[in-house]
């Protein structure tokens, strides 16, 4: 039910990012959608992209601190409330959102979640019927 | 296997008479020979009559760095030119390099001490041995490389640099034995596994490191990912090279070739010698040396001389593992901090790489301590996606250098490969602050 997603360290200066890229270049592989948790000295840049494994494989040979994370690809209602909505679900239920962040594909609002209950969290996208994507409708 | 016995294993009481015997003869002999001590013994209203037996030492004055820099180059050379047959040169980061000049008969007991060292760590004429220290004016190379061929081992004279070309012809060349840096086998290992040559595909199984302090923690993670066993050795070019002292199978102390250089502790501020066991600056003094003698000559070395017998069977004295140098130690907020203390705590984090810098600096009349470390990429995994994992990280290593330290140092945990990596002599400390 999750989706893969590179989790890399970086260290909060000029020219870290462009590196990562440029690897990401190399190896040919499409970015879908990327974002930064930083702090002042450093930050977890979290990437979802199309063959997720080669990715973490050939950065780490470069010396990159990288790793796969699991996280759950929520398609959203394009209305108002939508995000709450999904949010409130897992709330209810006493699941934590260690992050998440979003972002539109062909016009559809995904979410990306990561929880701190993973098999308690699954039993909510079945039960609530929300709409969770997988790598292949990512890359559709 | 001991290399010579008769010298190695000398009851205590041959071992004084000779050493006594020995230090009359040297001191009378740079009396002759070398201006600077023959001024010194006369300020002190000494004369070589008066030093007979070993105890006497302690009549003697000392000799410093600042001693051999200020008579750059050859003031405190004995022997003439025309017996001189090499010279070696410290490196002289600050100031004057020091200028040691060898006769034939000083390189011949340092390729003994080597040798001595070498088959205390296993080394036969069986063994493909690669000398890694850099060949030059640095003692390290020459002086290991002698050895090796005293003992009729095959010597690969690999020196430092070309690192790559070096892993692959100890794979290729089923190397079995290396002497370099501690740092540099570290450097070694990790790019062996940038080229993907496994332990299992090396015959590597003796290392003798040395020119720089080194921790357990750290012989631990070479001999890990090395498949080796790593034997301290110890040296200095003012008193000969590598093979001053060397480990022994009990890995318990340094045996110090004290039939040549005699080794004392003392007490760094009031120059007073310690009791054994106790720990001070090192002291040797070069009983057989012919081309630059020293009295006394003060390490700056931190050690203490360990009491009691070795079951090894050598009954020369031990030394303990380096503790810091008199001049590495920083002060910071009055405290005492050597690197190898930052050293011994890293190797404990496996989220690490073991290389770390200490950044110094002072704020508002205020000492601060930075430690950089960095993300071993191996272990990077899912469970460090967040900052917060990573803070977690930091706060562990920044308590356990608390407990070591005694003071609160900041941490900054780096991307792998950012903190420089050094193929002689490590340096760990950036001190910043503007004192002197």
């Amino acid at each position: 039910m999750t989706i893969r997603q590179l989790s890399i360290f970086i260290e909060n200066q000029s020219g870290t990012l462009q590196k990562v890229l440029e690897l990401m270049r190399k190896s040919g592989i499409q970015i879908i959608a990327c974002t930064i948790a930083d702090t002042a000295e450093y930050g977890i840049f979290r990437i979802i992209c199309a063959e997720a494994d080669r990715a973490c494989k050939e950065l780490k040979e470069a010396g990159v601190a990288v790793a796969i994370s699991d996280v759950f690809a929520i398609e959203l209602n394009n209305q108002p409330g939508g995000a709450a909505d999904v949010v409130g679900t897992f709330s209810a239920a006493g699941i934590g959102i260690t992050y998440m962040y979003a972002f539109l594909l062909d016009g559809r609002g995904i979410l990306i979640l990561k929880t701190d209950q993973a098999a308690e969290t699954e039993g909510v996208i079945r039960s609530r019927g929300l709409r969770c994507l997988s790598e292949a409708d990512l890359l559709a | 296997m001991i290399w010579n016995p008769t010298k190695e294993c000398m009851s205590r009481e041959q071992m004084r008479e000779l050493q006594g015997k020995r230090l009359h003869k040297i001191v009378e002999y740079v009396y002759h020979n070398v201006p600077f001590y023959r001024n010194k013994l006369q300020e002190m209203d000494l004369s070589p009559a008066d030093i007979q037996t070993i105890d006497d030492i302690v009549k003697l004055p000392f000799t410093t760095k600042k001693d051999l820099r200020d008579n750059y180059p050859f003031g405190l050379q004995a022997a003439p030119q025309s017996e001189i047959i090499r010279i070696h040169a410290s490196s002289g980061t600050t100031g004057n390099p020091t200028i040691v000049g060898y006769t034939r008969k000083d390189i011949s007991i340092w390729s003994e001490c080597m040798a001595r060292s070498l088959t205390s760590f296993g080394v036969s004429r069986d063994d493909i041995f690669s000398v890694s220290y850099g060949y030059g004016l640095f003692t390290g190379g020459l002086g290991a490389h002698n050895g090796v061929e005293t003992i009729g081992a095959s010597v690969v004279p690999a020196s430092t640099g070309n690192t790559e070309k070096h892993a692959r012809l100890i794979r290729d060349l089923g190397i079995t034995g290396i002497a370099c840096t501690p740092s540099y086998a570290l450097y070694l290992a990790e790019t062996m596994d940038k080229l993907g040559i496994t332990k299992d595909q090396i015959k590597l199984r003796v290392g003798a490191f040395g020119a720089e302090p080194w921790t357990e923690n750290m012989r631990t993670e070479i001999q890990n990912r090395l498949g080796l066993k790593g034997f301290n050795i110890y040296g200095l070019s003012e008193v000969m090279g590598p093979s001053v002292s060397y480990e022994c199978d009990e890995q318990h102390g340094s045996h110090i070739n004290e039939d040549h250089f005699f080794p004392e502790i003392i007490d760094p501020v009031t120059l007073e010698p310690l009791e054994a066991g106790q720990t001070g600056e090192l002291v040797f003094t070069t009983l057989t040396k012919e081309g630059m003698p020293v009295i006394r000559y003060r390490t700056r070395d931190l050690c203490s001389l360990l009491p009691g017998e070795c079951p090894c069977g050598r009954t020369n004295v031990r030394m303990s593992a380096i503790a810091g140098r008199t001049d590495d130690m920083l002060i910071i907020r009055g405290i005492n901090v050597f690197p190898s203390q930052v050293e011994s705590v890293v190797l404990t984090m496996e989220e690490f790489a073991p290389v770390y810098m200490l950044i110094v600096d002072r704020v508002n009349n205020l000492d601060t301590l930075l430690v950089q470390v960095e993300l071993r990429p191996d272990y990077f995994n899912a469970t460090l996606d967040t900052p917060a994992a990573i803070e977690e990280i930091g706060n562990r290593f920044a308590a356990k250098l608390r407990g070591v330290l005694s003071i609160n140092a900041k941490v900054q945990i780096k991307a792998p490969g950012t903190i420089e990596r050094s193929q002689g002599k490590s340096t760990h400390v950036i001190d910043k602050r503007k004192l002197y």
